[in-house]
């Protein structure tokens, strides 16, 4: 049977339906976000210790950076 | 258990929707409770590509009913005596210890799973993942330096989460009535990814790269392409502050007062 294919092995198209430009005054990109709201819309890709449950290691990354709130993509159990 | 565990912060959480369904891959220790032919293993290992039937374990935190889920890739590594280690590309929400014992059931001589880590979760992968300890050490620094390049070290935009999710990117004028929750509409729609289906979880970017919001879009990237006017995608999640962008539409005349 052929090997069926994963989603990170695809690539999209990118279909042009118009042409605009965006204005600078308004928003920023993502990489040139100022410090503080660049955190608050981050992502941390963490490698997990054995041990401890995803919840607790996301509680403690929490405490670390004295976030209000965090959230984890995906419970690591088996 | 360990590996990569995205971690969302603040606002971001908003997007571990699209992380909790998307692929993952494992590295697996499975250990066989009887002694078996190499070619054999590797020959069962095979039968479970593509589409299995799984019923969660006992300790799940889903309900047990048996489910389908994809089976992306299943590559045996190597063996040694009872132990076996192989690579699994899967569906989010495939259980990979229910996956050794069902492969021990196949073998006959029963197995289970020794040892796990994650190499994958969606778009984050093993060799760009930060420890705990980065993570204190490059923060601690930030807080006296100040210095930027010390934050984007352990940490990357919500974007990043969404790598994998088909976009559209709308116009300037479009980006704050959807930040309130309104349909996206045709005439917003600059362009898109193909892959899209009615139906189909979407991102909504702006030109500069930022996610607006999570939608549901009710055609497909070639239907998007050629309509003109009507709905195209229907919000679920905004991601984005309202009036970051100035907004452009006209409120109705207020009839009913």
């Amino acid at each position: 049977m052929p090997r069926s294919v994963a989603p990170w092995e695809t690539s999209q198209e990118l279909l042009v339906k118009a042409e605009d430009r965006t204005n600078p005054s308004y928003g920023h990109k993502p990489d040139e976000r100022p410090a503080e709201e660049y955190l608050k819309y981050g992502v941390i890709n963490l490698d997990k210790p054995a041990g401890p449950t995803s919840h607790e290691v996301a509680a403690w990354v929490k405490r670390i950076l004295k976030l209000g709130q965090v959230g984890h993509g995906g419970t690591l159990e088996a | 258990m360990t590996g990569v565990l995205p971690v969302t912060l603040g606002e971001a959480t908003k997007v571990v929707q699209a992380l909790l369904y998307s692929g993952k891959e494992y590295v697996c220790l499975m250990k066989l409770h009887g002694d078996v032919q190499e070619n054999h293993v590797k020959r069962v290992l095979k039968e479970f590509e593509n589409a299995i039937y799984q019923r969660p374990p006992l300790r799940a935190s889903v309900k047990r009913q048996l489910r389908i889920r994809r089976i992306y890739y299943l590559d045996f590594f190597e063996m040694d005596r009872r132990n076996v280690l192989f690579t699994v590309g899967c569906e989010g929400g495939t259980y990979i210890r229910k996956l050794c014992y069902d492969v021990g059931e196949v073998l006959g001589c029963g197995a289970h799973m020794q040892e796990l880590r994650r190499t994958r979760a969606g778009p984050f992968v093993e060799n760009e993942s930060v420890t705990l300890h980065d993570v204190f050490y490059s923060f601690t620094e930030w807080q006296e330096s100040r210095d930027e390049a010390l934050l984007k070290k352990f940490v990357q935009p919500m974007e990043h989460a969404l790598a994998l999710v088909p976009k559209i990117y709308v116009r300037d004028s479009a980006v704050d009535a959807v930040c309130h929750g309104a349909s996206l509409t045709a005439p917003g729609v600059l362009s898109l990814e193909s892959g899209i289906s009615a139906g189909s979880l979407i991102a909504v970017f702006s030109l500069k790269g930022e996610a607006v919001a999570l939608a549901k879009a009710v055609a497909s990237s070639e239907q998007i392409l050629d309509i003109n006017h009507g709905v195209v995608a229907n919000v679920e999640r905004v991601l984005m502050p309202r009036s970051t962008y100035p907004k452009c539409w006209k409120s109705g005349e207020k009839t009913d007062e």
